[in-house]
């Protein structure tokens, strides 16, 4: 039962179911591809080229997603997206931890302990929300030259950590800008410092944007393909890159099953990440003052 | 040796001097209020004592020992909030005992503190709440609470109570009263609210942009105010301010009430107290001046044989008549200029009516048009 009072006569009742109509079909062509996609990775190659891309599969098996996560060939090697996965899930870990503490403290930083010019700071750090991921390969790759990071994980996680800190600054910037000041002064009287303050009175009520943060860092580094095709060694190069590289590699058959497969566990740890916090990300990106 | 000594301090932002040269010293046990309108620089000056903002220029003081440039920390005082600036994370034990955790108290005595102080303000049964379970006057409370525990050299309270309704207000008011006669704690305590300057204050300091314009008990704001912004400020209803010429005669002085209105009716005159003939007074004679007469220095004639108030007789024209019922609230025409009464709650007066009324010169005050500084 919805909320609002309408006209119930025949007319509007069948405009209604119109309306409802239409947003059903658009809603399943939207979910098509994914439908395609999964459907697809199920069936046996015969079944594939025998074509119905709709109908559901004879025989189910599993055997294509094993081979992608196993022994599927990407370029010379053929030992499955395993390892590339395992890649991405240890440039992932460490890059979000990192982007979303730092960019906590930046946003403490920024509204608590206001500086000349942190105004302008926060202004430039914005700057790096708009930069395109192409402009800075260049200098990128010679900076992880310099540092020696050069084909390696931590390398990537470097660069996705100063690409991430833009955003967390800004989630945790306008976050804690509602933090009333007063407690922070309490603080203070009571004899906490920067640190202490950060640790023990603002990081416990900030649950609802480290969520925020966390989804969207991990969306993004995780789903990376430029960073990870750009900078990556053949020993660190992430789930997204082999992907390609799989999909592309021009031996053999056509595993439409196996592509598919392939797909589907790239894009499986950010849609879990959704499904679980979705529901936080909505919470706090819309989260007002903390009602102390 | 005084608890709290603040040195010519200045405090500017930009091109704004919030504070100017602010000078006072507060004794050890004693309850200071500053009172002001809002931007007058009570709460600046109340941040710059707590450490939370640095002062431009000028020294603070607390038990004599120079503290300008120390943190909040290092002060030894504590704080309460108008937003009460509880901790939400923590429960009220952890909200209470956390100062004394930062300074390194042992568990034990902390614990022995947290009891204590709970015990004081009734708060035992809320201890393992969470500052979202508890009702505003109870987070007041535990706000409370947080600073008694540490036991610090200063109190500073910045309009505790604003938070609170009307009620709760007034107990918790009665509360704090208390505390401070049982403890016999140094607090500076903030607010805009006059009648709680006046209930809760061992001295007052009025103040208006950036300036204390006064600093006096209770009572000597009140009667004895300095100009006509800390005659108007204290008190409530407000004084009244009627426009007058002083004129000498052979018996005294008398004050002409001026109609403009009806500049040709006979003047109404008030005679000035003999007793209260200033020696500076005579320079004003044929000058315009302000009277200030509060509300309750009226009184209705029949009742004069009640009290022993002797006064002089006036006959004014009642516009509007407000019940509090404590008392009557009236509101008069005295020769042009709306004046409002405060009388005995069996009055009869009906808006519309024309009252007789005795007002007490003796405790009326006089100012200067001008720059509104007190005359006599």
């Amino acid at each position: 039962m919805d909320n609002v009072i309408r006209r119930r006569t025949p007319g509007a009742r069948m405009l209604r179911a119109g309306l409802y109509a239409l947003l059903m079909v658009m809603a399943l062509v939207y979910l098509l591809p994914l439908v395609v996609m999964l459907l697809t990775s199920l069936k046996p190659l015969e079944e594939i080229r025998a074509g119905g891309l709709l109908s559901l599969p004879d025989s189910l098996t599993f055997a294509a997603w094993l081979k992608a996560w196993g022994s599927a060939c990407t370029g010379t090697r053929c030992e499955g997206l395993s390892g590339y996965f395992m890649n991405s899930v240890s440039i992932v870990v460490p890059a979000v931890a990192i982007s979303t503490l730092m960019g906590a403290l930046n946003g403490y930083a920024l509204t608590k302990w206001r500086f000349r010019g942190a105004n302008l700071c926060f202004a430039l750090l914005l700057f790096g929300c708009f930069i395109p991921f192409q402009v800075v390969l260049m200098p990128m790759a010679q900076t992880l030259g310099w540092l020696g990071l050069a084909s390696s994980t931590s390398g990537l996680v470097l660069v996705h950590v100063v690409y991430g800190i833009a955003f967390t600054t800004l989630f945790f910037r306008n976050y804690y800008v509602s933090i009333p000041d007063e407690m922070i002064a309490a603080a203070k009287l009571d004899g906490a410092g920067f640190f202490r303050i950060f640790w023990r009175i603002l990081l416990p009520i900030s649950g609802p944007i480290i969520t925020v943060s966390v989804i969207w860092q991990f969306t993004q580094i995780w789903n990376d393909f430029l960073f990870g095709v750009a900078f990556a060694g053949f020993g660190s190069q992430p789930v997204t890159v082999a992907l390609n590289n799989l999909v592309n590699t021009s031996t053999g058959v056509k595993e439409y099953n196996v592509d598919m497969a392939g797909a589907l566990i790239a894009a499986l740890p950010t849609l879990v990440v959704y499904v679980v916090a979705g529901k936080y990300f909505v919470r706090g990106l819309t989260a007002g003052s903390v009602k102390g | 040796m005084s608890a709290l000594n603040i040195l010519h301090v200045d405090k500017t932002f930009g091109n704004t001097q919030v504070l100017k040269d602010i000078s006072l010293a507060i004794e050890s046990g004693e309850f200071l209020i500053l009172v002001g309108p809002s931007g007058c620089g009570k709460s600046t000056l109340m941040n710059a004592i707590a450490g939370l903002e640095p002062v431009t220029s000028g020294d603070i003081q607390i038990g004599g020992e120079d503290v300008t440039w120390r943190t909040p920390a290092e002060r030894d005082i504590a704080m309460v909030f108008q937003s009460y600036a509880l901790y939400p994370s923590m429960n009220v034990r952890q909200n209470i005992a956390f100062g004394l955790e930062m300074r390194k108290m042992p568990k034990a005595q902390r614990e022995e503190a947290v009891a204590r102080v709970a015990d004081l303000l009734q708060i035992t049964p809320l201890l393992d709440r969470k500052p979202s379970q508890l009702s505003g006057g109870q987070r007041q409370r535990v706000a409370m609470g947080r600073a008694l525990a540490r036991e610090p050299q200063i109190y500073l309270f910045d309009e505790p109570l604003s938070n609170l309704d009307a009620k709760l207000r007034v107990e918790m008011r009665t509360e704090i009263k208390k505390l401070h006669q049982r403890l016999g704690t140094t607090i500076v305590y903030v607010t805009h609210d006059q009648i709680e300057a006046m209930t809760l204050a061992d001295r007052i300091a009025v103040m208006r942009d950036g300036e204390i314009l006064q600093l006096g008990t209770p009572d000597e704001v009140y009667n004895d105010p300095v100009d006509m912004f800390v005659a108007g400020f204290m008190g409530s209803p407000s004084m009244n301010f009627i426009p007058v010429t002083l004129v000498s005669r052979d018996d005294g002085y008398v004050l002409r009430v001026l109609d403009e209105q009806d500049p040709t009716g006979a003047p109404l005159e008030l005679p000035w107290p003999p007793a209260r003939e200033a020696q500076a007074l005579h320079e004003w004679v044929g000058e315009r001046l302000i009277l200030g007469v509060r509300p309750e220095h009226f009184v209705e004639d029949e009742t004069r044989m009640e009290t022993s108030f002797d006064g002089t007789r006036l006959d004014v024209m009642a516009t509007v008549v407000e019940p509090t019922g404590a008392d009557i609230l009236l509101q008069a025409t005295l020769s042009g200029t709306e004046v409002t009464m405060r009388l005995g709650p069996k009055s009869q007066v009906a808006a519309g009516e024309r009252v007789a009324l005795r007002v007490d010169m003796s405790r009326a005050v006089l100012f200067e048009t001008t720059n509104q500084r007190r005359v006599a």
